[in-house]
């Protein structure tokens, strides 16, 4: 199986030289291609309107949060053949202030998840219809799945009995976020064991 | 004529224009929190606006901090119609990184309670549609029949709902001989419930009026928008992923893919109607071929507990039950891709593992958050009162849009 995905692959870029990076299967068996950014909806329509594959359905499309690399985000699209019976993974990075090119008007049903990508990461896309916020509130500020975002978020909001109405405030928390370590100091933890603090002073 | 100008003859109140409403987000055809804003032309619909993101809690981020067993739980909080189907996605995803062999008899398990799930979620549907077109007694009759599965889901996991009863490596705990005897004897009385409401309903006038050649979708949109399960069956393709892509131990078993024609409400109906009888087919195989398989339900390792037994006994066994209830296990680095037929459609799993005891990443792949994204498409054209067939021909719950 890993074979004719390879081989797969590997069709794909030769045919497309200029726009795929690598390709390749990866440990689980899933067939991954890297192209590069301006070239995804180059991709995205050879792979749905070559007739030997035929990729033509979208399965879904999300960004993953690397704030460590130079080039922050990384987007990630599946697609399902089934016709083939086949799936493929299409990744490219993306900077944070980068623009990724809509492929909306290949798979209509992209343009719900890339409002939900530029909701969640900020990412934005050109050529798209209507790129508002989805899924977070009216007037939400933020992008809630990038890394640096705290998950208790930083508005709170309530019933004001003396207003009538919804308030919006800052969070307060009666306690701090618990977030458990679960490294083990054997096993290289990145902070200073207590007591070893001590040890130095001898 | 000099007057020929008919326009003076017209009131303000005959100068048609469009009207836009708000339906929803609290509406008893929303199906949940859905606001939708249409615009009208008159009775027609003409641009729908689907607000959605109501009832967004954060699944995502939160399960980024939160270890892969802690995460389980929310998987049945997403669609919580059939919460063991989203679960078993969570479960073949981690077991898929890690190379856990699940035991035969926790296979079957899943298999059994996966197609509980499927029929508790086409009974909701079906009968609850049949209600917002107009239909009182369908839900009354189907929601008796949930609850016996809901009872069925309380025996073997202790909960209605949120069983949390997959687990990494298998399903919670076993299940006892009599309930699987009632099990087979609720499948032997079953289809006569079945019959009453397809009775009810197949060949209803109304029923009829308000389903056939509404929302029609072709094979070509059912593409182009994303669509799987019944929405694609329901357009004669013949694709189900327990039959295409089998996981689980799917390809033993017998069953039939109901396919419709005309691939309108009517016809998505029909297949509801006709896989709840295909399932209760698999759940019958499957509490056969239980029989023999005898054995472990969970593959004893780093996933799972060990037995009750050995704690009292082996010092590593009670260390490990602390270890994997406090920190975890760890998944092996990796990103992995993973898809269930659940019952709306296909429901996936995007993780990305850093080798950590918690997820990097997860994205959760809901069908309905596609189906409704062609909502617009769908309802362009249609009269206002069928908005409220095709939210329940696309079989939304918020649960797993929102997420």
């Amino acid at each position: 199986m890993s074979e004719v995905l390879t081989e797969l692959g590997e069709a794909i870029a030769a045919k497309l030289p200029d726009a795929v990076t690598a390709s390749g299967v990866s440990d689980f068996g899933d067939l991954v291609l890297n192209v590069k950014l301006d070239q995804i909806p180059k991709v995205v329509e050879f792979l749905k309107s070559n007739s030997a594959m035929k990729f033509s359905t979208l399965i879904d499309i999300t960004a993953v949060d690397y704030p460590s690399r130079a080039v922050r985000f990384e987007m990630v699209y599946h697609f399902l053949s089934m016709y083939t019976n086949t799936r493929i993974r299409i990744k490219a990075q993306v900077a944070e202030d980068g623009i990724v090119p809509s492929i909306h008007e290949i798979h209509p049903g992209a343009n719900w998840f890339e409002r939900e990508v530029f909701d969640m990461y900020g990412v934005l896309f050109s050529g798209h219809p209507d790129l508002r916020r989805i899924l977070t509130d009216y007037g939400f500020r933020g992008y809630p799945l990038r890394k640096d975002f705290p998950t208790t978020g930083y508005t709170e909001l309530r019933y004001d009995e003396v207003a009538k109405r919804v308030v919006y405030e800052p969070v307060t928390l009666t306690q701090e976020y618990r977030q458990f370590d679960f490294m083990s100091p054997w096993e290289g933890a990145e902070y200073i064991l207590p007591g070893d603090d001590k040890a130095e002073a001898k | 004529m000099a007057d020929g100008n008919f326009n003076d003859a017209q009131s303000g109140e005959q100068r048609i224009r469009n009207f836009n409403i708000n339906f929803g987000p609290q509406h008893p055809a929303a199906h949940g929190v859905l606001r939708l804003v249409l615009e009208l032309d008159g009775e027609i619909v003409e641009r729908c606006d689907p607000h959605i993101g109501l009832l967004h809690r954060g699944t995502e981020k939160l399960m980024e901090s939160r270890t892969y067993l802690q995460n389980l739980p929310y998987f049945d909080r997403l669609d919580y119609v059939a919460p063991m189907n989203q679960e078993h996605a969570w479960c073949l995803a981690i077991e898929k990184l890690s190379g856990v062999e699940v035991p035969r008899r926790a296979s079957l398990i899943r298999v059994l309670y996966s197609e509980i799930g499927r029929i508790l979620n086409h009974i909701l549907n079906v009968t609850t549609q049949a209600m917002d077109v107009g239909a009182l007694t369908p839900p009354l009759w189907g929601f008796e029949e949930r609850e016996h599965l809901m009872e069925f889901y309380e025996r073997a996991s202790g909960s209605r709902l949120h069983a949390a009863y997959f687990r990494p490596g298998g399903v919670h705990q076993d299940l006892p001989q009599d309930l699987l005897d009632d099990i087979m004897a609720w499948t032997m009385s079953f289809p006569e419930v079945l019959a009453d409401i397809d009775g009810l309903l197949t060949e209803n006038r109304i029923f009829k009026q308000r389903n056939v050649d509404i929302a029609v979708v072709t094979e070509q949109e059912a593409l182009d928008w994303g669509f799987s399960g019944v929405m694609v069956r329901g357009s004669g393709m013949a694709w189900d992923l327990r039959r295409a892509q089998p996981y689980e131990c799917y390809d033993e078993f017998e069953f039939d893919i109901p396919v419709g024609k005309n691939g309108d409400c009517y016809d998505r109906y029909l297949c509801r109607m006709q896989e709840m009888r295909e399932s209760l087919k698999i759940i019958q195989q499957a509490i056969q071929k239980l029989e023999t398989a005898t054995g472990d339900v969970l593959a004893r390792g780093k996933l799972t507990p060990p037995k009750r037994g050995d704690m009292k006994t082996s010092m590593e066994a009670l260390i490990h039950h602390f270890k994997l209830y406090t920190e975890g296990f760890k998944v092996p680095e990796g990103e992995v891709y993973v898809a269930v037929e659940a019952p709306k459609g296909e429901f996936g799993v995007f993780l990305v593992s850093d080798g950590s005891n918690k997820p990097y990443k997860t994205k959760i792949r809901a069908p309905g958050y596609l189906h409704l994204a062609a909502m617009d498409h769908l309802c362009k054209g249609h009269q206002l009162a069928d908005v409220a067939a095709i939210i329940g021909t696309l079989d939304v719950v918020f649960g797993e849009i929102d997420r």
